[in-house]
């Protein structure tokens, strides 16, 4: 008799749920009230369909208050960036002091990032739960790099007198805002990869609601059994 | 402040209704805008500790100021208030010890300063210009404004209204602007002063400026009124 191969075993914290779960909210609320704040002032040639965007009715808050909806759309976006920094500062604070990133997130190699890109480009690499390639790590790295990114922009447009010469970073008031923009954009892009990913692979999607998921143990093909 | 492009909404505003009949929209329930009110009043309390009333906001080159600069307000250019230096007079009320009116000759007379600062609007867009005129601070003092008290509030020509926190309004760089780009305050941007304050969004910079009342009673402001965060400090 042996031991049946131990299964791979996907878990997550409380704390890193709650923090996943809070900035997942709080990034949806400020791209869509993002989008709408855009929209009042576009910095390129077009503007988002308002559908899209998070501000209320427009013809409403025309109607009521002679705005387009962007006063709400301001107030969405500054009650979620307190949510969004709550649950940055926990998933970060988090992942370092338990080691979670160490462990979980490093190494990462250009040599192994590239062969396990490639593998991924050709749909040929395996995900194991529990287990992150170098395509994740990147990824995870370079998106809670973008968010600390966006936190440092934004503050610099939100208050860029008090926190002066913050935006210099950026090249400015106006650096600040088309940073703002690049870095919405790739986190979106991010967002459409990492839910496509969950998508195929949806145990990672119960793993990160109620903390544990497990590879279905394989099924003894009958020719086996004998 | 500007709020010409909200008219121009208003012709694109019929696909946002077809889309929006599919449901409620959560952000106009009456729960939804409280918890939203909440967070701006958290925001209000950071604002004005992040406040300091000794750090300047950021002077550029003369060079860099806008000649021409952005018309802003909820009606066009040919219906800014008219008034004439001879009818003016700037009325004072609240907590003040010497309420008599002011004359345009009075104000142009008091001490004045010059700054080249960033108007930055609560839309995003932003343009540097060149304000001359007298330290609110200084016409505060002249008049015997408590300024102890809370808040100092502002009354329009144009029915606009304001109000800003004492500290902001002691601020060295709080202006009344009496010239634009070195030239007389011209009648669609606010003769005979617009308050020039370069800590705060552009709507917190009255024009046509008539009452200033100094109160402990938080004063509304228009865009206020209409869901905008009230310290709006930047």
């Amino acid at each position: 008799m042996r031991p049946p191969a131990a299964p791979h075993v996907q878990t997550h914290v409380l704390t890193v749920r709650i923090a996943h779960w809070l900035m997942a909210l709080s990034i949806l609320i400020m791209i869509g009230s993002g989008w709408r704040i855009y929209d009042a002032s576009p910095i390129f040639g077009f503007r988002f369909p308002v559908w899209a965007t998070l501000g209320g009715d427009v013809e409403t808050a025309l109607a009521v208050h002679n705005d387009p909806g962007v006063a709400t759309a301001i107030a969405w976006h500054f009650a979620a960036m307190w949510l969004l920094l709550l649950g940055y500062l926990v998933f970060v604070g988090w992942g370092l002091i338990s080691g979670h990133f160490r462990r979980d997130f490093l190494p990462v190699g250009p040599k192994s990032f590239l062969r396990d890109f490639i593998a991924a480009a050709r749909f040929r690499l395996e995900h194991r739960l529990g287990e992150y390639n170098d395509v994740q790590r990147v990824f995870y790295w370079g998106v809670l790099g973008l968010v600390a990114l966006m936190l440092l922009s934004g503050i610099a447009i939100w208050k860029p007198v008090q926190t002066y010469p913050l935006e210099l970073l950026f090249f400015g008031f106006q650096g600040a805002r088309v940073v703002h923009f690049i870095g919405m954009s790739l986190i979106v892009a991010f967002l459409i990869v990492h839910v496509t990913l969950v998508l195929l692979v949806p145990r990672t999607f119960i793993a990160m609601v109620i903390g544990r998921a497990e590879e279905p143990m394989p099924q003894p093909q009958p020719e086996q059994v004998s | 402040m500007t709020l010409e492009r909200r008219h121009l909404l208003r012709g694109g505003t019929s696909l946002s209704s077809l889309t929006l009949l599919t449901g409620c929209d959560l952000s106009d329930s009456n729960v939804v805008q409280r918890v939203l009110a909440g967070f701006s009043r958290w925001n209000d309390r950071v604002q004005a500790a992040l406040f300091s009333d000794s750090r300047l906001a950021p002077t550029f080159p003369d060079a860099m100021a806008v000649r021409d600069f952005r018309y802003n307000a909820w009606y066009g250019p040919d219906r800014a208030p008219d008034l004439k230096p001879d009818d003016y007079r700037l009325m004072l009320s609240g907590l003040i010890a010497d309420k008599r009116p002011w004359t345009v000759e009075q104000l142009y007379a008091l001490p004045q300063v010059s700054q080249v600062t960033r108007h930055v609007c609560v839309e995003g867009w932003s343009m540097i210009g060149k304000w001359t005129g007298a330290p609110l601070k200084t016409f505060l003092e002249r008049v015997g404004a408590d300024t102890t008290a809370k808040y100092v509030g502002f009354e329009c020509a144009d029915g606009y209204y304001e109000g800003m926190d004492m500290p902001t309004a002691l601020h060295p760089q709080t202006i009344m602007a009496f010239y634009l780009s070195d030239e007389l305050l011209p009648r669609k941007y606010g003769y005979p002063f617009k308050i020039r304050v370069p800590t705060k969004l552009g709507f917190k910079n009255p024009k046509f400026v008539t009452t200033i009342y100094v109160t402990n009673i938080r004063p509304r402001g228009f865009w206020t009124d209409r869901g905008y965060n009230w310290f709006s400090g930047i």
